[in-house]
């Protein structure tokens, strides 16, 4: 069934590769599962549209949680209450069991790989404590999450890499994956890219396809994000009729650096710093009297909005809180958390071992993204079935959503998460090639489209319209000051109806967008271009679904709807251009152990 | 405060050399850091001015550049330190693909070269392999590059023979493996780093200490080699 070249019908020029799997982006869940499909003698492309060691996993800073009890007693099906409690209900407790139980193997993988994890004396591997941990199911605070010092995500990233250089992954480096390939029944069949040094356009085909394509940070204006955050995946597949599930559920990280976005890891204060108001009290005590500053995100970020709000707030303009960790000593903070000592020396000419730090409430994290089951494989509902495997794609990481975290993600999950289910969805993959041994034939009239597409941004320099000529920078602004505004910390109907109306005013004016580089090489206003396609994508799904869902629930503090109700709402939304909203029920049965049943969320 | 720029500019397609354009802004606030403001004139001014950038916080390596003769990430260089007007060139010493975007294909090679992973031949127990802190702490300065080549591309030796001199970026690499308590490679890695060219053309210049915009020591790094080599060949 395998597809000639010569019937390329779309350009004869365009080269056409065929492997088993291709893998788009290169951050932890791309080379993870790469590195396993690798070793099991596949053939196996990661396309990432930059070098893989600038992927935004090399930016996660706390570390992993993984009950290895290392430090206190802990076990996986702590871990799993705590992460069920922190998705407020909304996370799928099959799909959390499987992680919780898989963290600790995943973490001694990573350290076979040679991750320089942070030791204790006995020489096991240093476990911190982190926000939302519990020992005994919401007993006395765990220390679950391993580190090395406070640059995790950079260990992991570049060991992970260093293993794939060892297992001769082929990458292609600075690619860029414009859409999805289809075959006639369907399947998923691999996609279109372009070479961003040359602008050449190339059709990979695959029997597999893996979107590790990261997260959306983008969308807002102050974000901790990586600028190559756009939510590409998440728009390839919304373009190919897949719905996005959970996208009004956006995190908020309590600690970015106020008006700038720098991360601050929550392990500052799983090493003991606090945040302080404007009247020098620990605000936290007010909010989570057990759990103060290590309370869930959602918790702590909403606690320093409404301090703010109120009065509290620090600094000339009472805009900010104060993250304070002098107490700690400059030599805990010099093994623990060098990296961020130096952001703020660098950004703030702040010591934080001599002063506080600014924080605000910042973009960081999209909980929601494209539906997968804990195989990874991409599901959509069909008819009855609420989650219908999409033969041949899949998706890990970031930009899906499993879902693992529901309404909120708990800090030293997410590198958790892309390490399992990346591999997840290898293994799974491989079980998958051994019945599907052939390539098949793919849509040649869709692949034509897809030619197009990736072509459209070749010639617009110069060109007349009669249609005002939009820029890619000016509506990109206009897109993250929307989001901004509109769909933040706290939210309401009004709110939330004026953004909807904000962002399809956006989206409708994207179709005028004309750039000024006609070049080939190394175009990238064309990248710039492609990448707000997705970010408005994502930012249709994200500000609908979240005007749709009445009620507050982990990272969706709704002011109308102060309340959880798990009656109404205790589902899952799903955002698609043809279908608009739908839902459908959380898997709240786990794989082995009873399930953990709604409860109120008191921290 | 208004800053003027004047930058490298050179696109393949269309320019038969390279050649110095300048732009200026205004309203540079306090504390900027370069790549805002090459974000801005890319934004505001000139879609087609071309630069990496990834992270925007000195972590991920993309933009490094040579400002005002210096090698350095913009994402950490505050404006306020620098004279004007800003010069701003790629990084010397590899080949231009488009302005301020250098190809760094040699220098992933030469990082490839020193086998950058962990290697153990003993079978892996189903828990970590053990590391005292001690043991783990000397891999702090090694562990940290974000392969940016700063280091490398202001180096005279990696200028002259960068097919053969592997230069500092892949010789820390080489370090941090060689350091590393849990490797049992580190004879063949020693032995691959033999005769007069792969190592051995540092000659202790020490630009690529002064440019790491992680505070890293390619030099020393390159001189613990250098002596375990010796106290081997002994």
């Amino acid at each position: 069934m395998s597809a000639t070249p010569e019937q390329n019908p779309a350009e004869a020029s365009i080269e056409r590769r065929q492997f088993d799997t291709l893998i788009i982006g290169a951050g932890g869940g791309g080379l993870r599962a790469a590195l396993k499909l690798a070793e099991a003698d596949l053939s196996v492309a990661v396309v990432s549209k930059v070098f893989p060691t600038r992927s935004h996993t090399v930016a996660a800073q706390g570390g992993m949680n993984a009950a290895l009890a290392n430090v206190l007693p802990d076990n996986w099906h702590w871990h799993m209450f705590d992460t069920v409690k922190g998705s407020d209900y909304l996370g799928d407790q099959d799909a959390i069991e499987y992680m919780c139980r898989s963290a600790p193997k995943a973490v001694y993988e990573l350290e076979h790989f040679g991750v320089p994890f942070s030791r204790l004396d006995n020489g096991k591997i240093y476990q911190r404590a982190f926000g939302g941990q519990s020992q005994d199911f919401g007993g006395d605070q765990a220390a679950r999450t391993c580190a090395a010092a406070d640059r995790t995500g950079h260990a992991i990233l570049h060991s992970l890499y260093q293993q794939n250089i060892r297992a001769k992954t082929h990458f292609f480096d600075e690619y860029f994956a414009v859409d999805l390939l289809k075959g006639q029944d369907g399947h998923v069949l691999g996609a279109v890219v372009f070479d961003i040094h040359d602008g050449q356009i190339m059709v990979i085909e695959a029997k597999t396809t893996l979107l590790a394509t990261g997260g959306a940070g983008q969308l807002f204006k102050t974000t901790t994000n990586a600028l190559i955050n756009t939510g590409d995946g998440m728009g390839m597949a919304m373009r190919a009729g897949i719905p996005l599930q959970d996208m009004e559920f956006f995190q908020f990280h309590p600690t970015g650096i106020a008006g700038r976005g720098m991360l601050i890891t929550e392990g500052v204060r799983g090493e003991g710093g606090y945040l302080v108001n404007g009247q020098g009290e620990r605000l936290m005590e007010r909010y989570a009297p057990k759990a103060k500053d290590l309370a869930s995100r959602d918790v702590v970020s909403r606690a320093i909005a409404i301090e703010i709000r109120e009065g509290r707030g620090c600094g000339p303009n009472k805009d900010h809180v104060l993250l304070k960790l002098d107490h700690l000593g400059e030599e805990v903070i010099q093994k623990r958390l060098p990296g961020i000592r130096q952001t703020c020396i660098t950004f703030l000419g702040i010591d934080p071992a001599e002063a506080p730090i600014p924080v605000f409430p910042t973009a960081h994290y999209t909980m929601g993204g494209i539906p997968t089951n804990r195989f990874g494989q991409v599901v959509v509902p069909v008819k009855d079935t609420p989650e219908e495997p999409v033969a041949g794609l899949y998706a890990a990481g970031e930009c899906a959503c499993v879902s693992v975290h529901g309404g909120n993600r708990l800090g030293g999950n997410s590198l958790l998460d892309i390490l399992v289910f990346g591999r997840a969805a290898a293994n799974h993959i491989i079980e998958y090639l051994q019945e599907n041994k052939y390539h098949r034939a793919l849509d040649e009239e869709q692949m034509k489209l897809v030619v197009e597409k990736a072509q459209q941004y070749n010639n617009t320099a110069g060109g007349s319209s009669s249609e005002k000529i939009e820029t890619v920078a000016g509506l990109r602004k206009e897109l993250k000051q929307v989001m901004e505004e509109h769909c933040g910390v706290f939210r309401n109907k009004e709110i939330l109806e004026q953004g909807v109306v904000r962002v399809e005013q956006l989206v409708l004016r994207m179709k005028n967008v004309k750039i000024d580089d006609s070049s080939f090489t190394f175009n990238t206003a064309k990248v710039e271009a492609f990448e707000l396609e997705n970010l408005m994508a994502v930012a249709v799904a994200t500000i609908h679904s979240a005007a749709a869902r009445e009620e507050s629930r982990g990272a969706h503090s709704r002011i109308d709807f102060p309340d959880r109700d798990d009656k109404a709402w205790m589902r899952h939304s799903l955002y698609s251009f043809d279908n608009g909203l739908d839902y459908k029920p959380v898997r709240t049965k786990p794989m082995s152990v009873a399930s953990f049943p709604p409860k109120p969320r008191v921290y | 405060m208004t800053v003027k720029f004047k930058i490298y500019r050179y696109n393949p397609e269309k320019d038969a050399e390279a050649y110095v354009q300048e732009y200026e802004l205004e309203d540079i606030e306090p504390g900027m850091m370069l790549l805002a403001a090459l974000l801005r004139i890319k934004d505001e001014q000139d879609e087609t001015l071309s630069f990496r950038r990834s992270c925007g916080e000195g972590v991920c390596g993309s933009d490094g550049m040579n400002i005002n003769g210096i090698n350095g990430l913009a994402c950490v260089t505050a404006i306020d330190g620098l004279k004007q007007p800003v010069e701003i060139k790629p990084l010397p010493g590899l080949p231009v693909i488009r302005d301020l975007i250098i190809d760094m294909d040699q220098f992933y090679k030469q990082y490839r070269a020193v086998k950058p992973y962990l290697v153990v031949n003993d079978p892996m127990p189903e828990v970590e392999l053990k590391q005292t802190p001690q043991q783990r702490e000397q891999l702090d300065g090694l562990y940290e590059c974000v392969l940016c080549a700063c280091c490398s591309t202001s180096c005279p030796s990696f200028w002259w023979n960068p097919d053969k001199f592997l230069g500092p970026a892949a010789l820390l690499q080489a370090s941090r493996f060689i350091e590393d308590s849990r490797d049992q490679d580190i004879e063949n890695r020693l032995e691959n780093l033999e005769g007069p060219f792969k190592l051995f053309r540092c000659h202790t210049i020490m630009n690529c200490v002064q440019v790491c915009p992680k505070g890293l020591n390619p030099t020393k790094a390159i001189g613990r080699i250098k002596h375990k080599m010796v106290k081997r060949s002994l």
